[in-house]
């Protein structure tokens, strides 16, 4: 961890020192922050909060909400249901995996993209078809799902 | 002075069919008052109920009185509320503990979040009173982080019951003092159940604990605690307020009083609906929701969640209350109630329920780790046309050692969706494994391919236009037709067609 984060988790941490009840709570607040969880971050936590980290690591796995990795502000969803297999839904997941430089579930080092292969978005009609965030692209190549890439590049 | 004369095509509210066989005793409020004003709360009689129970009532008298109400718990079990408030206030200890469950985690649900956005200081009233009858004076909501609006909602309500000295020390002048805390889930379904609720309340991971001991004996780190839903909360201020016998004027007999029910699917008005227990389905799904969209044919309606069960036609006329649904294996639940039409495959509704229940539980006991686990396998077979010979046995074998044999309600509960649609649905199954068919049309792998009908189509090419796999040939004002080899059966082109002529 970086001085930065570590004294937003410090922050965090003031109100909730020796309330081993407060974990929770510390860990929504330190991913609200921070994006997601580290180990880093994990391991402070469990120090600070006198807490074996076995047990943080139990908590942070148990719950859905938590995050052991960092996510993108954009999370791209790519359809590999069979309609937009053989419209070449494939070519274009790969396409993406090229342009970002990242592999499935995973993502981009700029934190803006992550890369989410996803089973029918029931938009058949318009395959192949690729979702960002609450946004849906279809009749996508692996041409236009670039330009569609960098529009968002663009934005930020 | 300007003179008003009525409108006499506008009908009021109580006339509309939506209202006309509702009673809102929980919900009477909701939108009707702005939640973030105490004052409109206090309005309508807000707090008389607490204040009348702390300053006039012994606890055993508020205790008696919820018993004598016969309310039953709404979270799901249906556990009379007044015994379990007795358990609390009986068992031995210097702290005792509320807790209010606002996970509220089935899918297709709403009636809490509701309550907690529209109406927060019934919640804490409730909640109040039931801390002074069991001798409590520490409470906490337990409420999903996907609600955040409700979360807003409560801090601002509690913060001001305290500025007005409802929530603090010495309530109403007594010795009486209670404090209420808020924490958020964190994305586990299964921290609706209670035990686990507690886990996580304390920081933990939530997985359930067996029971006994019951949380009115070790609750909240090892506390008395007296745990309730919601709606039961929101319950107590009316029977305190008009007495247990005006409460009982509603509902059944083992069933008095009311339900919130949240009714979605494939019916003309969804939306939440307050009604007595005892009414019928019928009553509920045409009268009150208005029938079937499109005036397809009813085919079951799914109440209870992932814990419940699917009631067929034959059951419309049912009276619904905890016992009779309970009969038929279906559940009350939490009050999602989902209307399917003629077009809803049962089995895959099965799959989907089991496929939720699958990835929720937590995994701590083996039945339901790998039972459902297994059940689920079997059902994903079926509806991709694999289904064998023996499996819907199968099926019903599993689902009733996961009933007897899982730790906590569950496993208990989550093979129900399968079990009801096999008892009512059993043909459907049978069809997907022996004929290889899905009646409703709704298995992608049972599809057969599409066709076009000839004598209806015009020609347009937008089918042609849309299919993915390039199966459809014709000229422009011509019929087209549809290759079977090349068709993928992804029904893009019945979506567009103008004019009908395609189906499978
Ligand atoms: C898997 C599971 C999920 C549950 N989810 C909820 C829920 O979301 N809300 C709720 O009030 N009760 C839920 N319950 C029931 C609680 O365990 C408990 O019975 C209830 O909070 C008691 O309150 P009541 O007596 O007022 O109904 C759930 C139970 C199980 C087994
Ligand atoms: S297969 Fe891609 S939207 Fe359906």
């Amino acid at each position: 961890m970086d001085k930065i984060e570590l004294s937003k988790v410090d922050t965090i941490l003031d109100d909730h020192r020796g309330k081993k009840d407060s974990l929770i709570t510390v860990l929504q607040k330190s991913q609200n922050e921070l994006g997601y969880l580290s180990k880093d971050t994990q391991k402070y936590i469990a120090d600070e909060m006198k807490i074996p980290y076995s047990k943080l690591y139990g908590v942070v796995t148990f719950y859905s909400q938590f995050h052991q990795k960092p996510r993108g502000k954009y999370i791209v969803r790519v359809c590999e249901g069979t309609a937009c297999h053989v419209r070449g839904g494939d070519k274009v997941l790969e396409a993406l995996k090229d342009e970002l430089g990242v592999d499935r579930g995973e993502t981009t080092k700029d934190l803006l993209f992550t890369l989410e292969p996803v089973a029918c978005l029931g938009a058949c009609g318009l395959a192949p078809v690729v979702m960002i965030n609450d946004e849906s692209y279809g009749r996508m190549t692996p041409e236009s799902i670039v330009e569609v890439i960098n529009e968002y590049r663009n934005k930020n | 002075m300007k003179e008003y004369t009525a409108i006499k095509e506008l009908p009021y509210y109580e006339e509309l069919d939506f209202y006309k066989k509702q009673k809102r005793i929980v919900l009477q409020n909701c939108g009707l008052i702005d939640p973030e004003k105490i004052d409109d709360y206090i309005e309508k009689k807000g707090y008389q109920a607490a204040a009348k129970a702390i300053t006039q009532m012994k606890s055993k008298e508020i205790i008696e009185e919820v018993k004598k109400s016969g309310l039953r718990g709404r979270g799901g079990g249906g556990f009379p509320t007044g015994l379990k408030w007795q358990f609390a206030k009986d068992a031995e200890g210097e702290k005792k503990y509320i807790v209010c469950n606002a996970d509220e985690g089935d899918p297709g649900a709403f009636m809490d979040r509701s309550l907690l956005e529209g109406d927060p200081h019934k919640l804490l009233e409730g909640m109040m009173i039931a801390a002074y009858a069991i001798d409590a004076d520490e409470g906490y909501i337990y409420v999903r982080a996907e609600y955040p609006l409700a979360i807003r909602r409560l801090k601002k309500a509690i913060s001001q019951a305290e500025e007005l000295g409802l929530l603090g020390e010495n309530i109403f002048g007594t010795e009486f003092n209670f404090k209420i805390h808020i924490k958020e889930g964190a994305g586990a379904f299964v921290c609706g159940e209670e035990t686990a609720l507690m886990a996580s309340i304390e920081g933990k991971r939530g997985t359930p604990t067996s029971r006994p001991p019951y949380p009115a004996q070790s609750g909240l780190w090892g506390k008395p605690t007296n745990i309730n839903n919601v709606e039961t909360y929101a319950n107590i201020p009316f029977i305190i307020d008009n007495g247990a016998e005006e409460f009982n004027k509603f509902g059944t007999e083992n069933s008095s009083g009311t339900k919130v029910f949240a009714l979605t699917g494939k019916i003309k008005n969804t939306g939440l609906v307050e009604v007595p227990m005892g009414l019928s389905l019928r009553d509920i799904i045409y009268d009150i929701g208005g029938g079937i969209t499109d005036d397809k044919g009813f085919k079951a309606v799914q109440t209870g969640g992932p814990s419940g069960g699917c009631i067929p036609a034959e059951q419309l006329d049912l009276k619904i209350d905890y016992d009779s649904l309970k009969e038929i294996g279906a559940m009350m639940g939490s009050g999602g109630m989902v209307v399917m039409d003629e077009d809803t495959c049962m089995v895959d509704v099965a799959r989907f329920f089991l496929t939720f229940t699958q990835s929720e539980s937590c995994g701590k006991c083996t039945p339901c780790r790998l039972g459902t686990k297994r059940m689920l396998e079997i059902l994903e077979r079926i509806t991709e046309g694999e289904g064998k010979k023996g499996d819907i046995e199968k099926l019903e074998q599993l689902g009733k050692v996961i009933k007897e044999a899982s730790l906590c309600g569950l496993g208990q509960t989550a093979p129900n969706p399968v079990l009801t649609t096999i008892k009512y649905f059993r043909d459907e199954y049978e069809a997907h494994i022996n004929d290889k068919k899905c009646p409703a049309g709704q298995c992608d792998a049972l599809k057969g391919s599409y066709v076009i009908d000839e004598d209806h189509c015009i020609g347009c090419g937008q089918c042609k236009t849309v299919c993915p796999a390039d199966a459809i040939t014709g000229k422009k004002q011509k019929a087209h037709t549809i290759d079977p080899e090349a068709c993928i059966s992804c029904g893009a082109c019945a979506e567009v067609c103008p004019v009908n002529a395609i189906s499978n």
